[in-house]
């Protein structure tokens, strides 16, 4: 084959690897969020609340099947979303760090949820209109999950900020330790722009202002002070992790690690 | 019987349009695995049942949630009702978009899920606001407990008039 002839097939093999990459990152996200909640079940602290958090984890793993099943046919190694979700190590997974930061009390899983179910509506929001179909089609669906998962975690975030004393020192205290993360949320790299320019993905700097409208009225609503920006360099969609995410994946990836090929 | 018949007239009643309405037939009596009383027709998750240019019989099923448990009880038992029903060649496909809306639940759906106990969807899907009836007493005068029930599909209600909890579908 002729240099001229390989160069649109290097093209496109570079703009499959990126898009991989880019399904992975929306993914793990969802599927970390998801086992996240899932540690909650049966210590909720009431029993709707328990349920609420159970059936946002559904929603969460079942976007991420979904994706992690698209990921693995851009790939076209025969990797499924079991081998992907269960047979990765975490420098591979590449969901934003918030996603991975422990449960801590029900303030900080609030407010945890509640910022990125926020951009969870933005990003799903563009991908509705995306040029990918199947992304498209994905994230239509699970933007109708998304807002009522928003619902739920910014309602909890007024009733904590604008409760008692000790709920709305807990919800300060759960976002003084959060807003480090929310950086990493809009901080576009090489694989966003490719994605906004082939017409995947929606354009990042938009989606940022208007997430940032979004979160500054809630937490006007909510009375709680808006924490200042602090710089935090590394990013989970590049595969560098808090300490928190092996201790996660050791729980969510024994079965399949102890027994190869289990099935239920 | 269906299942009796040799492969060969099998595939060619599957490309008439009675055989399209045979499936449309069996896979009302497939049941919902978590609400029984209702089936996958009434739900409005058969999506399609259609000749595909293969000469095969093509079955578009949507997911109501994304992260529903009950996604692949139904596609295992949608499976062995159309392998009884003698349709074994035809092929169950996974649809997404449009994504599935609770205006979708047929109207013989909606009455069975009141007969049932549950409060069946408001029409206009997620921005309905609409009153929700009291299943058991009729009473308008209820309120919502919780937007999340013992299924991703169902939210939990109370009356006031009669103090009876109950669930409602959700609007979706």
């Amino acid at each position: 084959m002729s240099a001229a002839a390989a160069e649109p097939e290097r093209r496109d093999r570079t703009l499959s690897q990126a898009l991989f990459r880019y399904v992975l990152r929306l993914a793990d996200t969802s599927l970390v969020l998801g086992q996240r909640l899932g540690e909650w079940v049966g210590h909720g602290p009431a029993l709707e609340e328990d349920l609420a958090l159970a059936n946002l984890a559904l929603d969460l793993i079942g976007q991420a099947r979904l994706l992690l099943s698209y990921a693995g046919e851009i790939e076209g190694e025969g990797r499924d979303e079991d081998a992907l979700a269960f047979l990765r190590d975490a420098p591979e997974f590449l969901n934003v760090q918030l996603a991975e930061q422990p449960n801590g009390d029900f303030a900080q899983t609030i407010v945890r949820q509640w910022l990125i179910d926020a951009w969870q509506l933005e990003v799903y929001g563009g991908l509705a209109a995306s040029a990918d179909t199947r992304l498209a089609a994905i994230a239509a669906k699970a933007l109708k999950e998304t807002r009522y998962h928003y619902r739920f975690s910014s309602g909890w975030l007024v009733r904590l900020g604008d409760g008692t004393a000790e709920s709305r020192a807990r919800a300060q205290r759960a976002l003084a330790s959060l807003w480090r993360f929310t950086g990493e949320l809009f901080a576009a790299d090489e694989i966003d722009e490719r994605m906004a320019a082939a017409g995947v993905a929606p354009p990042l700097a938009a989606a940022a202002e208007r997430w940032e409208a979004r979160v500054v009225a809630d937490l006007g609503q909510a009375t709680l002070a808006r924490p200042e920006r602090q710089p935090h360099p590394w990013h989970g969609r590049r595969g560098l992790h808090t300490e928190h995410l092996g201790h996660l994946l050791g729980e969510m990836q024994h079965l399949q690690r102890t027994y190869p090929g289990a099935r239920w | 019987m269906r299942a009796a018949q040799p492969q060969a007239e099998v595939d060619g009643r599957d490309a008439s349009p009675a055989a399209e309405q045979g499936v449309w037939e069996l896979l009302a009596r497939v049941p919902d695995p978590e609400i029984p009383v209702l089936s996958i027709v009434d739900l409005g998750i058969v999506r399609y049942v259609r000749r595909g240019g293969d000469e095969r019989l093509h079955v578009g099923i949507t997911p109501t949630y994304s992260g529903c448990p009950a996604t692949e009880a139904i596609r295992a038992a949608t499976r062995a009702a159309l392998d009884a029903g003698g349709y074994p060649q035809a092929a169950i496909e996974e649809v997404l978009s449009p994504p599935w809306t609770s205006d979708w639940v047929t109207p013989a759906g909606r009455a069975k899920l009141a007969a049932f106990g549950i409060a069946p969807p408001a029409p206009g899907g997620e921005s309905s606001g609409a009153p929700v009836g009291c299943p058991r007493c009729g009473s308008l005068t209820t309120e919502r407990i919780s937007e999340f029930g013992s299924t991703p599909c169902k939210a939990h209600y109370r009356c006031n008039a009669c103090g009876e909890p109950f669930d409602r579908f959700k609007c979706i």
